[in-house]
């Protein structure tokens, strides 16, 4: 499942991700195989998300949400 | 002030790098640039002991070496190159002690390259409150190097800080993060051999990085690729391995050294606020009710200091008028240098007051909220979430906006931001909208309350920020960029501002107007002054001789006006004259004489010269009596051509259009080409604008006439 499919509330855990080039920049965000993820919210008008990792709130939008793949 | 050592601050952002970075060095802080690249480089001096002093340079915020923005590339070029004048002899690396294990990457990261570095883990008493407690003794011997606790919120700490400082050795002692071996061994080796180090991490980062670095021969990057061909080095599948080593080898650090007691409640005040504020129906409101409160701001707080600048520059005109010996230099000091430095310094209110909000709304987090909420609408027209800002901010005054688009992280996003931002309609034309709305548009009501006069001027707005999209959107699809756009960002916790912060930001972008800007203002007013002031010899003696026979004359009514009669004639025949005339044939289509020619050249430094030249240059006609007002001249100005009055509703429409979208505007100029560093960018905009402002008013003078 991905990461952009969850609705606020839901968690899920990182399992891999389907972009090599962005997987680089969400793992330095603390974003790493194994972390748990939990949606926040979603913007107003639906798109970026919040989702809170690794201790803090972090920002994307769902195109780059649905690169991480969850369990 | 003489340092002895160099000391760089390096971080990721929200750590408060730049607050620790302020309280070291005070105002003893410039902003210089880093050699070919649009990045400020901050440096401040700092007393560490009696007698030694520290230069200190604060790196722009990253979250690794790995640079996602023009900015975060600095970051590696400065601590990879020894020969780099800004390359420090210590690093600190601030890390949030709230959020420790994110932030220690970058430091494994900077430790490995091995410079002398120092830890600093600053919000300790913030972390301390949300249960986490940091054993930093333990951490300082895992990591071997000094760990220091502050909080430059607090003002805690700073004397521990300086203390290592200078009890930091020149050789550095730190424990290795990752074994970069087992990654790209060979790859590592060759480098090594190649450049001469026998840094394996530093060798690495080459393999990574070269493309961005600019100290080697083109035979040079010819090898590098080479070792990568040879080597299979797949570069974003190496930076993903070592980045999952370093953080395991960081949890293996932080065991035991790390406990978290509190972790459920800490979010819990932060949550509250964002549900409020990026509600789904409240969100906009609030935003649009903040955006109205700081536009209102920026006008009405400003008004009192902005007259008494303009006040006291007339007076010290006046002043320098009656004081100083009559002659050339008297007139050059005081109707140009000294009248452009009035345009420059009338500007640090509004300046000052954007920028203290901004950085109001960026300390406490609600920026990247606004940013979150807006993203989508502004990426359909090019532009980025983090556009927003600096667009309201152009309804004030495009130049404090424009600086303030640095923080847009992708170049084009940024790009199309400064381009646009002056379309929007700013302060300095609504003298003109307001003077030509009422020359043409009657003061009659609709509906018998909504003003025909301010719907005219609230539709010249939406003209505006309509032309700022559409230009936004069509540059999109012209720009190309290799820079893909991400918007990964932080969200960081609600914070109270901190005021000396907010004091600081205020200062320095004042500053740096006044003497980036101002050098370019203070020039052109110069030319404008000797192009307004002298004209071709012959006319000048022919109206010089003309007016001392009227002087002979006596003529009481002929004296009264004789002096700005004078002038008007002298205005007309000089050099900016004789262009206006020149230019007639261009502008005649959109409905404009060879006078409103004469205000628009002079509108070229600013545009709020127009009501000024207007008022010298409509005395010629009136030499009957002074007493009407301009728009009263005006109003009676006939073409010489048709015999008809000038200001049809037809050409004041159309000059209003020109107006709007030309750009009239020297300071911008100047902030833009500051900001890109580049001229390639103002004169792009420079030309499109008034490409934009002549079509625009040639069809609507057309089709109205």
């Amino acid at each position: 499942m991905k990461l952009s499919q969850l609705t606020p509330g839901e968690r899920g855990t990182i399992v891999a991700f389907t972009d090599l080039e962005m997987s680089v920049k969400l793992m330095e965000m603390g974003c790493l195989p194994g972390e748990v993820v939990e949606v926040e919210r979603f913007a107003p008008l639906g798109d970026p998300m919040a989702i809170r990792v690794a201790g803090y709130q972090l920002c994307l939008r769902k195109n780059e949400a649905s690169v991480i793949i969850i369990s | 002030m003489d340092a002895d050592i160099k000391i760089a601050l390096v971080g990721n952002p929200n750590t408060g790098k730049s607050t620790l970075f302020n309280l070291l060095t005070g105002l003893n802080q410039k902003i210089g640039n880093f050699p070919g690249i649009t990045v400020d480089k901050k440096i401040g001096y700092c007393k560490l002991t009696a007698n030694r002093n520290a230069q200190i340079i604060d790196l722009p915020g990253a979250y690794s070496l790995y640079p996602k923005s023009k900015d975060e590339s600095i970051v590696f070029q400065v601590l990879a190159d020894a020969n780099n004048p800004s390359h420090p002899d210590i690093v600190v690396v601030v890390a949030d002690a709230t959020n420790l294990r994110r932030n220690l990457l970058l430091y494994t990261q900077v430790a490995d390259l091995n410079i002398p570095v120092i830890l600093a883990l600053n919000m300790t008493d913030m972390a301390l409150k949300e249960g986490i407690n940091i054993n930093i003794d333990k951490l300082s011997e895992r990591l071997g190097v000094q760990v220091v606790a502050i909080s430059a919120r607090s003002n805690t700490g700073l004397t521990q800080l300086k203390q290592a400082i200078v009890n930091t050795t020149p050789i550095a002692t730190q424990v290795k993060g990752a074994d970069m071996n087992m990654l790209a061994a060979d790859a590592i080796k060759d480098v090594k051999a190649m450049v001469g180090t026998d840094n394996d991490y530093f060798a690495l980062q080459l393999l990574h990085q070269h493309e961005h670095l600019e100290r080697y021969t083109p035979a040079q990057y010819e090898q590098f690729e080479e070792i990568e061909r040879v080597h299979h080095f797949e570069s974003s599948k190496l930076q993903a391995a070592e980045t999952i080593s370093r953080y395991r080898y960081l949890s293996t650090v932080l065991s035991g050294v790390i406990e978290d007691t509190g972790a459920v409640k800490k979010f819990v005040m932060s949550d509250r606020i964002d549900s409020i504020v990026t509600n789904r129906f409240w969100g906009f409101f609030i935003f649009l009710f903040i955006l109205f409160f700081v536009f209102n701001a920026i006008f009405s707080w400003s008004s009192y200091p902005m007259e008494l600048i303009e006040e006291s520059f007339a007076w010290l005109t006046q002043m320098g008028h009656a004081k100083l010996p009559p002659g050339i230099l008297t007139d050059l000091f005081l109707d140009g240098i000294l009248a452009g430095l009035g345009g420059i310094v009338i500007f640090i209110p509004q300046i000052a007051i954007l920028f203290a909000f901004i950085s109001i709304l960026e300390d406490t987090g609600y920026m990247a909220r606004v940013t979150f909420m807006m993203d989508k609408i502004m990426r359909k027209f090019g532009l980025s979430g983090r556009s927003v800002v600096p667009m309201i901010g152009s309804l004030a005054c495009a130049v404090p906006s424009i600086m303030s688009a640095r923080t847009i992280e992708n170049w084009k996003d940024r790009i199309i931001t400064i381009m646009v931002a002056p379309l929007v309609s700013c302060s300095a034309r609504l003298p003109v909208y307001t003077l030509l709305i009422s020359l043409i548009i009657p003061n009659e009501r609709v509906l018998g309350i909504i003003s025909l006069q301010a719907l005219t001027l609230m539709g010249m707005y939406v003209i505006s920020i309509l032309a700022a999209v559409i230009v936004a959107f069509v540059m999109k699809l012209i720009i190309k960029s290799k820079e893909k756009s991400y918007f990964i960002m932080e969200l960081p916790v609600y914070r109270m501002p901190r005021w000396t912060n907010v004091l600081y930001t205020m200062y320095e972008k004042s500053k740096t107007f006044v003497f980036e800007a101002g050098k370019v203002i203070i020039a052109i007013s110069i030319i404008l002054w000797v192009l307004a002031t002298y004209g071709p010899p012959k006319r000048f003696e022919q109206i010089e001789k003309k007016y001392a026979a009227i002087e002979l004359q006596k003529d009481s009514v002929q004296i009264s006006t004789l002096e700005r009669d004078k002038a008007a004639e002298k205005l007309e025949n000089s050099y900016a004259g004789v262009l206006g005339h020149s230019i007639e044939p261009a502008i005649r289509p959109l409905g404009f004489d060879w006078k409103i020619g004469i205000a628009l050249i002079t509108s070229f430094a600013a545009r709020e010269a127009f009501v000024g030249t207007m008022a010298t240059i409509y005395s010629v006609d009136n030499s009957e009596g002074n007493e009407g007002t301009i728009r009263d001249k005006m109003k009676d100005a006939v073409d010489a051509n048709t015999g008809l009055p000038l200001f049809t509703f037809a050409t004041g429409f159309s000059l209003m259009l020109f107006y709007a979208f030309a750009m009239q505007c020297m300071s911008t100029v100047a902030v833009v080409y500051r900001e890109t560093k580049s001229w390639r960018w103002p004169l792009i905009q420079l030309v499109y604008m008034t490409v934009l402002a002549y079509i625009a008013s040639l069809i609507a003078y057309q089709l109205l006439k």
